[in-house]
């Protein structure tokens, strides 16, 4: 097979495009699309200070690279869960992040393609910026501790709470969620930028559609406004597949963790990626005119009887000030306050 | 015989099988999995030597 725009051969075929490239025209197209996404739904400009929630997987590295490379002022927030499942998942993460970081400074060190001057101060306590380097205008990575920060793992909330049927997942995106937030909000940034794809997007709309959740139906989209106390959230790799990334991160050297999170084993979402992978074999585009079908139908008017849903009247919560649906505590808080007394 | 490798799986296939093919053999989906042959990737029509390692990356993830 060959690359369409050069005749070289090919590396990757994008059969819902019906677009094979070559190792440097498929790295130079994906940054590209990426941007389109930034610019199609409005999602943030140069003068955004941005930070990308990087866990050590492809899609986090990914987006990190991608918006460095496209001259974005983006640090990176690593939070260690706590969780070792027999290989040390969250360290060797961390390991990841850190080492990506080291490389990402120095290869914009190289082509100097910053701009001038000084952003805030990033390392209040609990943050700890990684690198020690004084230069003000390399990306940093922000690393926060959940463990030394709150005294338990993510696994050792989740036992305390007996919140999650034996799993951890939604305490842990109730933290994560919380402290990208807290922390977003704290050191200034205006947006809050996640590695999702498309795979992952479309299996959460497959999920709410399964089950009719008209109200996060209507807050799914490529961008969360920002609203008192919340960055911005942004998905700018909401338009691309899941194995676009990962041969991104192959082709661009980006070491990421290959090992899955030990408690993701059996996940309802991949449970729904199997299954919408098979339809995208059978029928190339599929995922595609799912996901990008249904953000079109929002834009139509889809969904627009559901503006409470969108916009639930918010509070502040007693403790820590986050926005919350219901007056007193937040859903975070309340898993301290509780395991306290 | 061309060999495929894919986490703790290894099977092998005939030779100048397509990779789509030799990915299916070992009841994968292509579309859920990235071929590799001395480290670079390769697309799935690319018939396979007697020589050749193919080693399968995962590209479902998440949680």
């Amino acid at each position: 097979m060959k690359c369409r725009k050069c005749g070289e051969v090919a590396v990757i075929n994008m059969r819902q495009h019906k677009l094979a490239l070559c190792a440097d025209h498929f790295t130079q197209w994906v940054p590209a699309q990426v941007e389109k996404s930034i610019r199609k739904y409005r999602m943030f400009t140069p003068q955004d200070r941005i930070v990308v929630a990087v866990s050590g997987g492809k899609d986090s590295l990914a987006l990190w690279d991608i918006l460095l490379n496209l001259g974005y002022r983006a640090d990176g927030l690593y939070m260690g869960l706590g969780i070792d499942g027999g290989f040390s998942y969250s360290n060797v993460s961390q390991r990841k992040c850190e080492a990506f970081a080291e490389t990402a400074g120095s290869g914009l060190r190289e082509s100097g393609n910053r701009e001038e001057g000084a952003p805030d101060s990033l390392s209040p306590d609990p943050l700890s910026p990684d690198s020690q380097a004084p230069d003000p205008w390399l990306p940093k990575l922000l690393t926060l501790s959940i463990p030394e920060t709150y005294g338990e793992s993510i696994p050792q909330v989740a036992r305390r709470v007996q919140r999650g049927r034996g799993k951890p997942c939604s305490v842990c995106g109730l933290i994560k969620r919380h402290e990208m937030n807290r922390i977003a909000h704290e050191l200034g940034y205006s947006v809050l930028a996640t590695g999702h794809n498309l795979d992952d997007e479309a299996a959460v709309l497959f999920g709410n559609t399964m089950t009719w959740q008209v109200g996060y139906l209507a807050r799914q989209g490529p961008v969360l406004p920002e609203s008192d106390g919340f960055a911005r959230k942004v998905k700018p790799l909401c338009r691309l597949y899941e194995r676009e990334m990962a041969a991104y991160c192959l082709l661009r050297g980006i070491d990421y963790i290959y090992e899955e999170c030990p408690y993701s084993i059996g996940a309802t979402s991949i449970a729904y990626k199997e299954l919408l992978a098979k339809l995208e074999h059978k029928s190339p585009g599929a995922k595609q005119n799912f996901y990008l079908g249904f953000l079109r139908a929002k834009e139509s008017g889809f969904l627009n009887d559901h503006h409470q849903e969108l916009s639930p009247l918010m509070h502040a919560c007693e403790r820590c000030g986050q926005p919350t649906t219901a007056p007193g505590l937040c859903a975070f808080c309340r898993l301290w306050v509780n395991a306290k007394t | 015989m061309p060999k495929i490798i894919y986490r703790d799986n290894e099977w092998v296939v005939s030779t100048n099988i397509t990779v789509r093919d030799a990915i299916k053999k070992g009841g994968l989906n292509p579309e859920t999995v990235l071929a590799t042959r001395d480290g670079k990737l390769i697309t799935e029509d690319v018939h396979l030597k007697a020589e050749d390692v193919v080693k399968l990356v995962a590209v479902i993830s998440g949680g």
